[in-house]
């Protein structure tokens, strides 16, 4: 066939792209498609595939939305926690002259895979998904403010997320680090599909990420129960909104830095390149001005989660409820002035240096408020150390060593010695696993009774726990001491053999984390199973003190029968103080939004336009982007967007509930 | 006998090298007491956190009925006033500590001493080291004594050395942990180091930031010396066989991985300024004399016709898919008219304000007296 018009279909994909030779990859694709194949044959087996259509895929419903991002976020963890494990093992090797067992085009690839999976793909999914879930419950709201936005955000995202796997197997993925610093990204140094993958996966996911934040900033500011003024919103919702906040504000800059690089990639401008007049330093300063807001996007509203969970769990009202809201406020703002302490060490001036390291200490106030409030909502409490609270505690011990070590980066000459050290890297995985990811494991364990009606199984959630915690300081300590030791970060081999038994001690505890991961999913399972055990009808199963608890578990499609009034910052704990009774008559029609398959085909039109841009296949990138804007503007045609409840089903649902709560107080 | 299951891992600490904190330069030496000061200075307030957290889970758990119960106490301002201004008092201290710290070891101030118990003196003229980071490797050039070396560095103990750092392809950082704090290098731009060792010995330098496939391998020896044996390392560079001229650079900066050692007896006098200025390829314009030309108003749309295309630039260069071809901008002055002008890559923006830090008598710390503080723009001149 003419090798120009191959070329035109297929732009610069050809069979070489299949890492054919590359026998990890071979056997990974083997393992990926095998369990792709079997779970295809089973959703067809049991004819689930309208059923997914009709209640999951189109649905606008936020908890559903809320339980994909969940599902997402737990699938991409396993595989960049697989990334995790094959770089520990290839610095536990590679001594005394081995080169490993990866090559560094591999290696390369696994660490600006795994930084990116792990923050995009995993904390954000996790983050957004709960905040989904729990907001609008909190603040007794129906749905989102825009409920199609949310369904189109989150197929966004996993088009993000599709656009980063395929790399795995068609391609590869950038060799840059997980931020892609030019010169080394720009098509000079980096002129595979690799960076454009990382360019285009970002930049999807990226459109749902801002959309789910100005849904939720809507949500939050215009859809409160009557009753809750700001000052009387549960605290997480406080953290979700100045999350959202900085999601609105700071993913823009990401967006456009990376539409800059692919302005310098594709067409062959000079922002980020060495000559021309182009200054990889501004794609620096750029992209850390989102950066750093990113870490606080994802560390509030896991401070929310320990707020709720220490009240809760303590049986007492939040210590320092007013202090913990302007915290959170004041953490939000200093968040966007402190993104030079990322680089220091590129010859910034003195003053500008002390300037960023002063600032960023200076957030460490308000944490510290906070880490306090926590302590002393414990004060005079009756704790009660549910899964939840484990992680709580937990994260309080391992928190302050992560921040204690966060505020010595923030001296510039000591950064200088520690920079780009294995004691940096032990420091944000510090706080990101022990602030971020325990919240997480704190909120999944606290709000999984609320989303499916049976508390998830103790047993395995313990041992999950001691293994995650555990395996944490091991994996993490010996890297603090790597770094005092000078050792610098992305090295794939080493030739100072005295250093060797430091990574196999961390590699020792990434396969304890290993073992907390398979215990999680054991416990997933498990609780399905004992799902008649672990089963929760009071719709109240901690005896907590937000509004999520006020309705039934899982909430029906509509929230709440009625719209709850509120008096107090706790709530529904002020509704059971006050005997609340739910009222059984009366019910009227709910108007609610229609499912929509519009969410889907427009990001699957975004992915294919990102694969088509990628590839250099221009027809397909045209044709998508064509075919994009054709189905948003048709979707504006669409009458059919809102349906109403009848009243007699609500009352059937409700009655239900009445009867299975009046067969609980038996018992 | 948790401490004694704690024993193995205090010998296995024993037994390493911690040269972050047990450096031979006095600046990395005052680096680390910065580390450890701030550390102490945050122990104060982390470890009773530590021991408070425990201590409340422990004393308030569900069984523990003995303990108090007050499910509404929520608010205390004498508590809060505490848990806001003890964490505040802390970081005035280390504030104040960062600022000071900052402006005494900022790495483009000359030094002002030579250890902590040695002043500097005016015979201890500093040592000018040029470095430029490779694919992936390092060159060094002794512009004092006319050598290079790749791969190693040598410079005699207790003498203040001046490092002028650049690159020549992608970002690194340079760090000799046992010397001073790391600084980038950066294509195209120019950082710089002051530093000083003061123990005998050969340390690690390498560099602390990813620049591509052959990273693990860019690593070099930094070997402090005495005055004699430096003279004598001076010497065995001077006696290799190695120049290093243009053409021999260009070949140099191909990407290589795990270079072995090499040393030059000569090296071009302005191969470094050329290499700052990328225009080491003949025929290339350099940068200064585009800034220059820039200045002046620029060469207007005929500039535009001074462009060759490029044929090879670092790695292998390919143009956008949807962009023009690579070019580059063909140099107008001669190579002599360049070479007449050695200064031009330090002609920096006029800067009316002091360098802050710069000057201060130590330990008091006095500010300057100016109101941009933030805003003044840093003079670029040799400090």
């Amino acid at each position: 066939m003419n090798p120009d018009l191959v070329k035109m279909i297929f732009g610069r994909l050809n069979l070489e792209a299949l890492p054919l030779h590359e026998p990890i990859l071979v056997g990974t694709f083997a393992v990926v498609a095998t369990g792709g194949l079997a779970l295809f044959a089973i959703v067809t087996y049991f004819r689930l595939w309208s059923y997914l259509w009709r209640e999951w895929f189109t649905t606008v419903d936020h908890k559903r939305i809320g339980i994909m991002y969940m599902i997402l976020g737990i699938v991409m963890l396993l595989r960049g926690f697989a990334d995790a494990l094959m770089m520990r093992l290839q610095q536990a090797i590679a001594f005394n002259g081995s080169d490993g067992y990866l090559p560094a085009h591999h290696y390369d690839q696994i660490f600006t895979a795994h930084g990116v999976i792990m923050i995009f793909f995993v904390a954000m999914p996790l983050v957004t998904g709960l905040m989904n879930y729990v907001v609008p419950l909190q603040i007794g709201a129906r749905d989102v403010s825009f409920p199609f936005l949310n369904n189109f955000s989150f197929w966004m995202t996993v088009g993000g997320a599709v656009l980063v796997m395929m790399s795995l197997f068609v391609g590869e993925f950038a060799r840059t680090g997980w931020l892609a610093y030019p010169p080394l990204s720009n098509i000079g140094y980096s002129p595979d599909v690799g960076v454009d993958y990382y360019i285009w996966g970002l930049q999807v996911a990226g459109v749902g990420t801002t959309l789910s934040g100005i849904n939720l900033i809507c949500t939050i500011v215009k859809l409160r129960a009557p009753g809750m003024t700001m000052m009387k919103m549960p605290v997480f919702t406080w953290t979700s909104l100045c999350t959202n906040v900085l999601i609105v504000a700071s993913f823009p800059v990401l967006t456009a830095v990376l539409a800059l690089l692919s302005l310098d990639r594709y067409v062959g401008t000079n922002f980020f390149t060495n000559d021309f007049g182009g200054n990889p330093m501004m794609y620096v300063n750029l992209i850390w001005i989102w950066g750093h807001p990113e870490v606080y996007i994802l560390v509030l509203p896991a401070f929310g989660i320990f707020s709720e969970v220490t009240a809760t769990f303590s049986g007492k009202r939040l210590f320092g409820y007013t202090s913990m809201v302007y915290a959170t406020v004041v953490i939000t703002i200093l968040s966007y002035l402190v993104w030079l302490h990322h680089f220091f060490t590129m010859g910034s001036g003195a003053s500008v240096n002390s300037f960023f390291g002063i600032t960023t200490m200076i957030i460490s106030i308000p944490t510290g408020a906070k880490m306090f409030n926590w302590l002393f909502t414990m004060y005079r409490g009756r704790i009660r150390f549910e899964l939840p609270m484990m992680w709580t505690v937990a994260f309080m011990l391992t928190f302050v060593i992560g921040g204690m070590t966060g505020v010595l980066l923030a001296v510039p000459p000591a950064d200088f010695v520690l920079h780009n050290s294995l004691f940096l890297i032990a420091h944000f995985h510090n706080v990101i696993i022990g602030g971020v990811l325990f919240g997480l494991f704190a909120g999944i364990n606290y709000w999984f009774p609320k989303a499916f009606g049976f508390r998830l199984d103790p047993f395995w959630g313990k041992l999950s726990f001691w293994f995650w915690v555990v395996g944490f300081y091991f994996a993490f300590m010996p890297l603090y001491v790597l770094g005092l030791m000078g050792v610098t970060r992305r090295l794939r081999v080493f030739d100072d053999p005295s250093l060797q038994i430091w990574f196999i001690i961390a590699g020792f505890g990434a396969f304890l984390i290993l073992l907390g991961i398979g215990a999680m999913l054991v416990q997933f399972a498990v609780s399905i199973l004992r799902r008649e055990q672990l089963k929760d009808t009071t719709g109240d199963p901690w005896n907590a003190r937000t509004l999520e608890w006020a309705t039934s578990s899982p909430p029906p499609d509509y929230n709440f029968a009625f719209t709850p009034v509120v008096y107090d910052n706790d709530a529904w704990w002020d509704m059971k103080r006050r005997g609340y009774r739910r009222p059984l008559t009366g019910f009227k029609p709910i108007h609610m939004p229609s499912n929509t398959g519009t969410g889907i085909i427009l990001a699957g039109l975004a992915t294919a336009m990102g694969f088509g841009l990628i590839w250099y296949i221009w027809w397909l990138a045209a044709v998508s982007f064509v075919a994009l804007l054709a189905v948003a503007i048709g979707h504006t045609f669409n009458y059919h967007r809102d349906f109403h409840i009848p009243a007699d089903e609500v009352v059937r649902t409700e009655d239900a509930r009445t009867r299975v709560l009046a067969a609980g107080a038996q018992t | 006998m948790k401490l004694l299951a704690l024993l193995p891992f205090a010998a296995l600490l024993g037994g390493c090298d911690f040269v972050v904190l047990a450096p031979a330069g006095d600046i990395a030496a005052q680096q680390r007491d910065l580390v450890v000061i701030s550390t102490v200075l945050m122990l104060i307030i982390v470890l009773p956190v530590m021991a408070l957290t425990v201590f409340f889970a422990w004393r308030y758990r569900q069984s523990n009925t003995q303990a108090p119960y007050e499910p509404e106490w929520d608010h205390s301002t004498q508590l809060e006033l505490v848990i806001w201004s003890a964490p505040l008092l802390i970081i005035i201290c280390l504030g104040a500590l960062t600022w000071m710290g900052t402006h005494l070891l900022d790495p483009y101030r000359s030094l002002g001493r030579i250890a902590a118990d040695k002043p500097i003196e005016s015979k201890d003229a500093p040592l000018n080291v040029e470095v430029v980071a490779l694919d992936w490797k390092w060159l060094f050039i002794y512009p004092d004594y006319g050598v290079a070396a790749v791969n190693e560095l040598a410079a005699p103990v207790d003498r203040p050395i001046r490092f002028r750092i650049t690159a020549s392809s992608v970002m690194n950082s340079f760090y000799i942990p046992a010397l001073a704090g790391q600084i980038y290098a950066m294509p195209g731009m120019e950082t710089k180091l002051h530093a000083v060792s003061n123990k005998e010995g050969t340390y690690r330098g390498f560099s602390a930031n990813y620049s591509g496939a052959g990273f693990s391998g860019m690593h070099f020896e930094f070997k402090s010396l005495s005055n004699a044996d430096f003279d004598k390392w001076i010497g065995t560079a001077k006696a290799s066989a190695n120049m290093l001229g243009r053409t021999d650079y260009l070949q140099l900066e191909r990407p290589s991985q795990n270079d072995p050692v090499r040393l030059y007896r000569s090296v071009d006098r302005d191969l470094y300024k050329a290499i700052l200025n990328m225009c080491v390829e003949p025929g290339k314009m350099c940068m200064s004399e585009m800034m220059a030309i820039d200045a002046k108003g620029g060469l207007g749309r005929e500039g535009l016709n001074n462009t060759l295309p490029l044929t090879y630039d670092k790695y292998a260069r390919r143009g956008a898919p949807l962009g023009t071809e690579p070019t580059f901008v063909a140099g107008i002055c001669s190579m002599d008219e360049i070479k007449d002008a050695p200064s031009r890559e330090i002609t920096a923006p006029l800067d009316l304000t002091p360098l802050r830090g710069f000057g201060l008598k130590r330990p008091p710390f006095s500010p300057a007296s100016s109101t941009s503080l933030l805003l003044g723009q840093r003079p670029k001149s040799e400090s």
